[in-house]
């Protein structure tokens, strides 16, 4: 059956006010278009989870609608300072922002305990680091074999909702990502509802073709959202490349709360769709198409 | 990074990129930062460590980037790498079991046994600057074999103690850490803006051991939070080479981003 819907009609349905929600990718397909969107609907008391919190993350913050932050690095990639986020750690302004912190691998491995059902999940790491000391989710273990190696365990992390840009998808939700993986895969088998936005909506056949590819299958998959451009100013690998030139604006945007929130107006609250959004970029889109790199064939086999 | 440049034709950058690289002598597997050690490996690669594989903590290994990296997970990373991995598989399979043999690292702090702070200024429950926090750094610290430091020196980044230990380095107690087990071994080089450091190994403590062309070793004192321990065979930092320069303004950085 297909779950083809419309972000404001996935948004609306799957993720709730309070709700833990996860909108994964490092770097690359990060879904900008849901961020938005969930602006745009007003939600409230997120706890919004993410290995690299970034642009998307410091708008959402700065919109008001989240109140705790789970995450292993935070900040612009490549630019600086993720400033709404800041302001509300270092000044309480507007208001509080709960934090709770890992390293990239305790956040990983939180979603591979998540997505396996295990308990926790052992890693070899924050030896002699303070962050065990200021989170208390991060425990020291001794291994109950022989060697009785000390690790530290983490326990798993189960988004209520994970939202996953995709290059393609079925109407069905089997999802096919390339270029940098991030742990998309792991936060989505973690996750309660998976919402998955893609480039293009396509035929089974085109995924039957080449299923080591398939990333994500629709059996976890609740909707699916066609929104080309979605991860702009992020980027789709082989679709468009990152808009580095907006990175290095928001620098300037989110210094100021009120340049900020003009930007919201202007960018978010003022449009009705992400389709407004791509039409309002302009030219801006056509320097971002890069050459092309096909990938070479392999043979499957045909074994009828 | 500076665009300060520095007496006899070549900037500190300049300097630092090509001290760094040559640290790399003979490695292979060398986990790379965005900016600078993107530089110092493609250098590395083309003078001192031929076989040299770029591997990225995006889920990238044998990367050959076509144009200089925007960020850690540029897409130029990705098209004609050897292998793309998921995060897990990257931090599970390539660095915590062992085969990443050189690292780079950077941070707000470093103290005097090479440990790094990137997570705040001030109280971590009340921070003056809250900053990116761990990433990998935590991880890379205790498996890289050898971590490779770049920071730019000065009196409140060299400091006495740090405000949060986010990355490990050496203890102060060399008995302590080879009891460890840890495949890293903390960190072994230190480049600044000013000279190179090693770490002495009766003690762990960071060492200088050159200074660049130009550099005193009162500039240094005063830009750092301790007072620094320094070899008995103390020299200058050889200046970069003719080739040197030259594949870094022709093939590494033409537009000067990175190194003017």
């Amino acid at each position: 059956m297909s779950k083809v819907a419309t972000m404001r009609d996935a948004v609306a349905d799957i993720v709730r006010d309070g709700d833990t929600v996860a909108i994964e990718g490092f770097t690359h397909l990060i879904c900008f278009a849901a961020g938005h969107e969930i602006i745009r609907q007003r939600k409230r008391d997120l706890t919004l989870a993410r290995m690299t919190p970034d642009v998307i993350y410091d708008q959402m913050i700065g919109a008001g609608v989240a109140r705790k932050l789970i995450f292993s690095w935070l900040g612009n990639p490549g630019v600086g300072s993720l400033h709404a986020v800041r302001r509300r750690i270092e000044h309480a302004d507007p208001e509080p922002l709960e934090i709770e912190e890992y390293s990239h691998f305790g956040m990983v491995c939180r979603y591979v305990a998540g997505a396996s059902d295990l308990p926790f999940f052992p890693i070899r790491s924050y030896y002699e680091s303070d962050i065990p000391r200021v989170n208390p989710n991060i425990k020291p273990m001794r291994s109950p074999f022989d060697d009785g190696t000390e690790v530290y365990v983490v326990p798993p992390l189960k988004p209520d909702v994970t939202i996953v840009h995709a290059q393609r998808a079925t109407a069905t939700g089997d999802t096919q990502i390339w270029g940098l993986l991030g742990c998309q895969k792991e936060s989505a088998f973690a996750a309660e509802r998976v919402i998955i936005v893609c480039e293009e909506v396509v035929d089974d056949a085109v995924v039957r073709r080449d299923p080591n590819r398939t990333i994500i299958p629709g059996i976890v998959v609740d909707a699916v959202v066609e929104q080309p451009f979605a991860c702009h100013p992020s980027y789709a690998q082989g679709y468009y490349d990152r808009d580095n030139a907006f990175y290095l604006e928001w620098e300037r945007i989110s210094k100021d709360p009120e340049s900020l929130d003009g930007w919201l107006k202007e960018w978010v609250y003022g449009l009705e769709a992400h389709a407004e959004y791509v039409e309002k970029l302009g030219d801006r889109r056509d320097s971002l198409k890069p050459g092309t790199a096909m990938s070479g064939e392999v043979d499957y086999g045909d074994y009828s | 990074m500076s665009t300060a440049s520095a007496s006899n034709g070549h900037t500190k950058n300049e300097m630092m990129i090509v001290a760094s690289a040559r640290a790399l002598v003979g490695e292979r597997n060398c986990f790379v930062g965005v900016g600078l050690p993107n530089i110092v490996c493609n250098l590395a690669q083309r003078t001192v460590a031929p076989e040299l594989q770029l591997v990225y903590e995006a889920g990238v290994f044998g990367a050959r980037p076509a144009r200089l990296p925007l960020s850690i997970g540029d897409p130029t990373l990705v098209s004609g790498s050897t292998a793309v991995t998921s995060m897990f598989e990257l931090f599970a399979f390539y660095l915590q079991a062992g085969l990443i043999d050189a690292a780079f690292l950077g941070g707000a702090q470093i103290d005097r046994f090479g440990n790094l702070n990137t997570t705040v200024i001030g109280e971590y429950g009340k921070p003056k600057v809250r900053l990116p926090g761990s990433g990998g750094a935590c991880e890379i610290a205790i498996h890289a074999r050898k971590i490779l430091v770049i920071m730019r020196q000065a009196r409140r980044s060299f400091v006495e103690r740090l405000d949060f230990r986010t990355s490990p380095g050496h203890s102060g107690d060399p008995a302590h850490d080879r009891a460890r087990g840890w495949f890293g071994s903390g960190p072994t080089t230190v480049v600044t803006d000013l000279g190179t450091y090693g770490f002495d190994e009766q003690t762990g403590e960071m060492t200088l051991l050159t200074v660049h062309p130009g550099v005193t070793l009162a500039e240094v004192e005063e830009n750092t939070g301790w007072k620094p321990r320094v070899s008995e065979s103390i020299g200058e930092t050889p200046r970069p080479t003719g080739e040197e320069l030259r594949l870094i303004r022709t093939q590494l950085d033409p537009e000067g981003v990175y190194t003017s």
